[in-house]
């Protein structure tokens, strides 16, 4: 038993290991000067789970007693947020030196907290989701103030660390609830309870509690009121690493539960999620509006993508887990090209944020340009580019499960929020040449910046036939 | 006699004081850590009850899992706050305003 538990586990014991054996390197071995290569040493690893995962992985298995599950769901969410995790550690290689962040412990604190999403995701029980959960938060707060000697990144990690921690006490008061209503910490022993007949009153406060701080994690409104700041406080590349891996890793855990443990009271949690996507698609889609900050604007379009993601999960079928694991996978690969290109955002070596420098940007780097134009049209979910086929495959399976007020609300917000994508591009091509960048990319930015791109394109023609994968995905969620 | 209802009151309270202690409070950021710790106190309470009210030891196990996540959660925020402090010279809950969100 023991063995067939470790093998299943293997993927997160190499992780923790090569984590752990890269601090001692580091704290032994040089310190800083070991930086960078630790930190594609840990980019490697990452991209090679992700591609051993998607290629060996089959069937479901769990292990510990059910404290841990490794089935086609889990294994999707796992190569997605592995992927995302290494585009973001190597397209910030280049930029880490020049800011003054090339410290070793910031690869290591992004592969501690890749091992706490993989623990999110395969999580059988309300204690491997709260371990895996922590793991991944204490990381995140660190890094969120790295920046040791600047106001605003340690601001932004004391705000972050507050809300977060708050966030994960009401998580776990629902977790006593629901322990206490069902007699077991267990998913499978929940869903049991719940299947027996009369949903218990204190399961549904459970619920209800779990449900608030797990929406933090994806700032779903109205828990998402850390977001802008600590993505505008937090170093550019901490920022790119919040808005892809760990968004991926709190959706799939939040739809596992939901499945896992909650099926039976669909009707129950599927109004409560219907409420925060609404809240969040209109939220993200008006407030960005008057931003004039690249990183804040995409804190805000986060929450507006978050509230979609959640449209699928609200519509509580299998259809609606396989769009919104689309969703995310299109979201992530969005996310990491613009990001690419902010982190590269620089004027005389300083780097700066603000939207009004990207001023006649197409006249200067007119390849940039044109793949930020496909990437946040994309964003925008303007057809034909994979934005559109991502936002369509969700309010589609909310149609289909009766909810077509939750999709009419989905247009109306994505029209808004249109208009700040839009004024983007206006900017780069027809707005006023004031003081503008001067910086270049590095090979590893600029390649994932324009492949990012070219994905939204040429992925209309079957996705890379993901839908498969996502299917079989939902298959062994929703049963 | 004591049932498991008085200690489910009792942790109810402290978990509300908590909140409020983290929403109301507009001194000092060490009371919102004191607040968070009190969060975690009514939460092991509720766990310890229902496992003993339940006769299962697994409500006792998260426990422990809790209190370790705990302390090691209320070192990385304090060692945030003092980054914070010796940057901004105040831990004053309205000096938390570089930006606005």
């Amino acid at each position: 038993m023991t063995r067939a538990d470790l093998l299943t586990v293997l993927p997160e014991a190499l992780l923790a290991l090569a984590a752990l054996a890269a601090l001692m390197w580091g704290v032994f071995g040089g310190k800083d000067r070991l930086a960078l290569p630790i930190l594609w040493a840990t980019a490697a690893l990452l991209a090679a789970l992700a591609v051993w995962i998607a290629a060996a992985g089959e069937g479901a298995r769990t292990a510990f007693g059910g404290l841990f599950v490794d089935d086609a769901f889990a294994r999707f969410a796992k190569v997605v947020l592995l992927a995302a995790a290494a585009a973001v550690l190597a397209m910030a290689a280049g930029v880490l030196g020049r800011r003054g962040l090339l410290r070793f412990e910031f690869p290591v604190l992004v592969a501690l907290a890749a091992l706490g999403m993989m623990m999110m995701v395969s999580a059988g029980d309300l204690m491997a989701l709260y371990m895996g959960l922590e793991l991944q938060s204490l990381a995140l707060y660190v890094i969120a103030a790295m920046r040791r000697d600047s106001v605003r990144s340690t601001e932004a990690g004391l705000k972050y660390f507050v809300l977060g921690a708050l966030a994960s006490g009401l998580m776990l008061y629902g977790a006593s609830l629901a322990y206490g209503f069902a007699g077991t910490t267990g998913f499978a022993g929940i869903l049991e309870a719940l299947a027996a007949g009369e949903t218990p009153l204190g399961l549904l406060f459970g619920l209800v509690f779990l449900l608030a701080g797990l929406s933090f994690k994806v700032s779903a409104v109205p828990f998402h009121m850390w977001t802008p700041d600590v993505y505008e406080g937090a170093p550019t590349p901490v920022t790119a690493f919040f808005a892809t891996a760990p968004k991926v890793a709190a959706m799939a855990l939040i739809a596992r539960l939901v499945h896992d443990a909650f099926g039976p009271a669909g009707h129950d949690w599927r109004q409560v999620v219907a409420l925060l996507a609404v809240a969040s698609m209109f939220l993200g889609a008006v407030a960005g509006i008057g931003q004039r900050d690249f990183k804040r604007l995409m804190a805000y379009s986060s929450i507006g993508h978050m509230g979609f993601a959640l449209v699928g999960l609200a519509a509580g079928s299998a259809t609606g887990v396989q769009t919104m694991l689309v969703y995310l996978a299109i979201y992530a690969t969005m996310n990491v090209g613009v990001f690419a290109f902010i982190l590269a955002m620089e004027r005389e070596g300083r780097h700066l944020t603000d939207l009004a420098s990207l001023g006649l940007l197409a006249r200067r780097e007119p390849t940039a340009a044109l793949a930020l134009m496909i990437l946040l049209f994309s964003l925008a979910g303007v057809p034909p580019l994979l934005g559109f086929f991502a936002k369509y495959g969700v309010l589609l399976a909310a149609v289909e499960a009766d909810m077509a007020w939750l999709a009419l609300a989905g247009v109306i917000a994505s029209v808004i929020s249109a208009f700040y994508y839009i004024r983007i591009v206006y900017l780069m091509y027809f707005g006023d040449e004031g003081e503008g960048l001067d910086g270049a990319m590095t090979p590893a930015q600029k390649t994932l910046l324009v492949v990012t791109a070219a994905v939204m394109v040429a992925g209309i023609v079957n996705l890379f036939g993901i839908e498969a994968p996502a299917a079989a995905a939902a298959q062994a969620l929703v049963r | 006699m004591v049932g498991i209802e008085h200690y489910l009151a009792v942790a109810a309270a402290l978990f509300v004081i908590g909140i409020f202690g983290i929403f109301l409070n507009r001194k000092n950021v060490i009371v919102i850590l004191m607040s968070i710790e009190l969060v975690l106190l009514a939460v092991n309470i509720n766990l310890v009850a229902f496992s003993a009210h339940l006769g299962d030891l697994v409500g006792q196990v998260f426990t422990m899992f809790i209190l370790t996540v705990a302390a090691a959660e209320a070192a990385i925020g304090l060692a945030i706050l003092v980054c914070f402090y010796r940057n901004r010279g105040s831990i004053d809950v309205e000096d938390v305003n570089v930006m606005k969100g």
